[in-house]
């Protein structure tokens, strides 16, 4: 038979042309919402509500208030310090505080740390989505995940609305690694009850800045 | 070639195994709960769409167009994934995927590998043949972890232990765990999960994962999931080999966005999952430096030669049609004998074996429309149901008296269906989801089936008949 002198490649693919699969191309209909008629204000009002819901702590404060509101965080949250990734703009630390820069941190030292504190790329408040592209100011994929406490900066001008809106921002920061945080880790797998917190970080804090 | 989906060729035909499940009532117990509390979150993210038909309507597009062209999408995937530094494999059946991972994790030394619940290496067995090879998997999906301490199987697409309660997990982990104390609630369990996995993550070298969608354009990657897992297994090992079968790849980057509405207000009702990862190759000083992909058919070339029932690969796997369906709900998902359980198993288990087993199936099912009704992609489980029910009696497969009732009740139905689908289904908010439990609700079911269809009852009465006789 001609199909075991085949690569595996070739046999599939040829199945698959065989199969013939579908009708002459169809346009594919995209008569659902791109955007929302809703005010910024209200985009805001929207993200934080599901960032609530999501049991994630907001705080809103101007550009100049960041290093101030993060020391008030990391007092109340009895922290002395958190791991930052290298390309986080110093101007927004606080002093008194220990930030450690991630340069080939292990595994190890990122799993004993305190938390970290990172900016994002986009936010979509339909969804409560923060967007990480995990360029300088975000750090590589582990610095977001390890850590028991992320503490993420927000800027409102990277706030959209609705999915489609992010996916258009997110198109530009590929190839990076994208990852979506709606809300600290969870899982519905016992019984179907929402358990917030299971192996990425259990605590979400968010500062939205603007 | 050897097609095999689990252990289905082998299972017990669906109703002496749904015969033997709905006796035991705290698995009937859990199944509902667990099936109305997601249904109830489906019903209120979904409700809060305008936009949802026109969501499903292009989530359907889609998928038919990428089907229309399938060896172009996965060659142009091919081509972008390599380029991003991915090594491409291809698969014929599940055996051959399984020897090119298990070939992999030899490769690069490794005698254990962390796994984020993939559904397509349950179809392949594959923790069969990395035990065999000497090769330890650790599930680290909670609920899959749940399945592989207790030694059970699936039940569920999206939440595979749902047909265990709190009590029964706490046993389980106390046991396997080696716990001397632990509390019942499921943030306790999940608190647990999380310290006997946690050192796994950090050590082990190699990850393996399925994947929700392939972006052909972009050769990128992308994984949804909730509890972190997935990112630990995508992220912290050194190699990561995903194995998706061949239908999961889409066009463009753009059409995700129609996905990441779709699926997790489908399949667990929430508006966003806490995590999507999507990555594209590899990346310098960020993750694992070797990814390998195995693109597998295992009989999805042969489901495409269908024009009737191709639309089954259309699937994004939410489960929304399992929680919706009345059978599942009385039956739970191992009646199925598969890893993919419910009305998209009863049409998908048999369609891969090219109708050589679980030729039961597609009689696992009343025709309620829920399914459809439900399904994010719009596939028309019950057209398909009826479609392969014919292909069971011309292929033989269904005793002789069944075979003559059914054919003449397939012939019936596949034309009258059509004609009242649409009255149908403006009537289902009427539908008596029956919650009692009981077996001798199926005929029940089946009688209300009957009020609302404007059609000779031929194909209820038959499955009846052939329910009672087994």
């Amino acid at each position: 038979m001609v199909v075991q002198a085949m690569t595996s490649r070739e046999a599939v693919l040829a199945n698959i042309r065989a199969a013939k699969g579908g009708p002459a191309d169809e346009s594919i209909p995209r008569l659902y919402s791109a955007s929302v008629d809703l005010s910024p204000a209200e985009v805001v009002e929207q993200f934080a509500d599901r960032l609530h819901d999501y049991n994630a702590t907001v705080h809103h404060c101007t550009v100049d208030a960041i290093p101030a509101t993060i020391a008030g965080i990391l007092q109340t949250r009895q922290k002395t310090g958190l791991l930052i990734p290298s390309g986080l703009p110093p101007e927004w630390l606080p002093a008194d505080y220990a930030f450690r820069r991630d340069e080939g941190l292990s595994y190890a030292d990122l799993d004993a740390s305190q938390g970290v504190l990172t900016a994002c790329d986009v936010a979509i408040a339909l969804t409560g989505t923060i967007v990480i592209g995990h360029s300088p100011a975000q750090g590589r994929r582990a610095l977001t995940l390890v850590p028991d406490y992320h503490l993420c900066i927000v800027r409102l001008d990277q706030l959209v609305a609705t999915v489609p809106e992010g996916m258009r921002r997110m198109a530009a920061l590929l190839p990076a690694p994208l990852t979506t945080i709606s809300g600290p880790s969870a899982t519905s797998d016992i019984e179907m009850i929402r358990v917030k917190g299971v192996h990425g970080p259990r605590t979400l804090e968010v500062i939205l800045v603007g | 070639m050897s097609v095999h989906v689990g252990e289905a060729a082998s299972a017990l035909p669906f109703p002496e195994a749904a015969k033997k499940l709905v006796a035991n009532s705290q698995l009937r117990r859990n199944v509902r709960h667990a099936t109305n509390v997601i249904r109830t979150k489906r019903g209120r993210v979904v409700a809060e769409m305008d936009d949802w038909e026109q969501l499903r309507d292009a989530g359907k597009a889609i998928k038919d167009h990428t089907l229309a062209h399938l060896d172009e999408y996965l060659l142009q995937f091919e081509a972008a994934c390599t380029k991003a530094g991915g090594q491409v494999h291809w698969a014929r059946d599940a055996d051959e995927a399984n020897r090119i991972i298990v070939d992999l994790v030899k490769r690069y030394g490794s005698d254990e590998v962390i796994k984020v619940k993939t559904m397509t290496s349950d179809e392949t067995r594959l923790n069969v043949a990395l035990e065999a090879a000497g090769i330890t998997p650790f599930e680290t999906d909670l609920a899959d972890l749940i399945v592989q301490l207790g030694e059970d199987k699936p039940s569920h697409i999206v939440v595979p232990a749902l047909h265990r309660n709190r009590m029964e997990i706490r046993e389980l982990f106390m046991g396997k765990m080696g716990l001397d104390t632990l509390g019942y609630q499921p943030e306790d369990l999940a608190a647990a999960a999380r310290n006997y996995l946690r050192e796994r993550f950090l050590r082990v070298k190699v990850g393996i994962s399925g994947a929700n969608y392939l972006i052909a354009e972009t050769g990128s990657v992308v994984v949804v999931e909730s509890e972190g897992n997935g990112r630990m297994c995508l992220t912290l090992p050194d190699v990561l080999i995903s194995i998706v079968g061949v239908e999961k790849v889409i066009p463009r980057f753009e059409d995700l966005e129609v996905y990441l509405q779709l699926l997790p207000r489908s399949a667990t009702g929430e508006r966003m999952n806490p995590y999507n990862s999507i990555w594209t190759g590899v990346t310098p000083g960020d993750g694992p430096q070797a990814f390998h992909i195995v693109l597998l058919d295992n009989g999805r070339t042969k489901v495409l030669a269908d024009p009737e029932s191709r639309e089954t690969l259309d699937c994004i796997r939410c489960g929304a049609c399992l929680n919706a369906c009345p059978v599942y709900r009385q039956t739970g998902g191992h009646a199925y004998g598969s890893v993919y359980a419910g009305p998209i198993g009863a049409i998908l288990t048999p369609q891969l074996q090219s109708m050589e087993h679980s030729q039961t199936l597609p009689y696992a099912s009343s025709l309620c429309g829920a399914c459809y009704e439900v399904c994010p992609v719009k596939i028309n489980i019950p057209e398909i149901l009826i479609h392969l029910r014919t292909k069971v009696v011309d292929s033989g497969h269904a005793p002789l008296a069944e075979r003559l009732a059914m054919k003449g009740a397939a012939f019936a139905m596949s034309k009258a269906s059509r004609l009242s689908l649409a009255h149908a289904f403006a009537r289902l908010g009427q539908w008596p989801f029956n919650d009692d439990g009981k077996l001798d609700n199926l005929p029940g079911l089946l009688a209300g089936w009957t009020e609302f269809r404007d059609l000779d009852a031929i194909p209820a009465e038959s499955f009846r008949e052939w329910w009672s006789k087994r």
